[in-house]
């Protein structure tokens, strides 16, 4: 287990995004599944950054990976304001171009490329637990 | 990130190196805008050195073929799409609202 506290601001999305390759490097996952991986991360970061904090160096972002032999799991922690991820409607990739909307993607996108996405809010404390499994075919 | 600008007689080709990400993908709208606020609204978008690119970039993306579609008076391409960038694309559902080329000297003749 590693744990790292970095800034919440958008210049701390690149050197979270190392932090997290040299885990699922460790793990093993593929070159995808990393990919994958760095993607869930730096969606779920902006998040927090943006919608959380509502800001810039607002507040830190805890982050901490476990490294299992058959998976790598991801825990990102803020004290920012809570939110229900129910309420968060998936976009609707098959609309027109005009019909796009400009929110929901970042959410979907950790949902569909990660094996589990589990939000909890607790004393203050927002925790998102990540993991996303070797076997995992991309 | 960087960006480099080339004009063509029929478009302008965007040359997008690193990460498309919260940090930078202000830098690729103001790059768009700068085009499109001239009158150019037939852009190629080259991200063959581009390495990740996140749904902040992907908002960028829409809201710039947005801008050059209307009035049908052109449009965003994109050209020599890494796997993975290929791969976020399609997730998005983007592959169907842009014209992707495999390499950037056909996505600039097309104009």
């Amino acid at each position: 287990m590693r744990t790292k506290v970095f800034p919440g601001n958008y210049e701390s999305l690149s050197i979270i995004a190392e932090f997290v390759r040299q885990a699922a490097e460790e793990v093993g996952l593929d070159p995808c599944a990393t990919y994958a991986v760095e993607t869930a991360v730096d969606e779920a970061c902006s998040n927090i950054i943006e919608h959380a904090y509502g800001g810039e160096n607002i507040g830190d972002i805890v982050c901490t990976c476990f490294i299992k032999s058959s998976e790598l799991v991801i825990q990102l922690q803020d004290t920012g304001r809570s939110f229900n991820p129910d309420l968060v409607e998936d976009p609707d990739i098959t609309a027109p171009l005009e019909e796009r909307e400009n929110h929901g993607l970042g959410l979907y996108m950790m949902r569909q490329w990660m094996d589990e996405v589990r939000f909890s809010f607790d004393d203050g404390i927002n925790t998102l637990t990540m993991v996303k499994r070797k076997e995992t075919v991309c | 990130m960087e960006i480099t600008h080339t004009a063509f007689k029929h478009s302008d080709l965007l040359k997008i190196s690193g990460r498309i990400d919260s940090a930078t993908s202000p830098q690729l709208a103001d790059a768009l805008s700068k085009i499109t606020d001239n009158g150019g609204y037939r852009i190629v978008l080259d991200l063959s050195e581009v390495s990740f690119i996140s749904s902040a970039g992907l908002r960028v993306l829409i809201s710039a073929q947005k801008t050059c579609k209307r009035y049908n008076r052109g449009e965003v391409v994109l050209a020599a799409v890494p796997a993975n960038i290929m791969a976020a694309l399609e997730l998005a559902g983007f592959t169907t609202l842009f014209k992707i080329f495999p390499e950037t000297l056909e996505a600039v003749g097309s104009f």
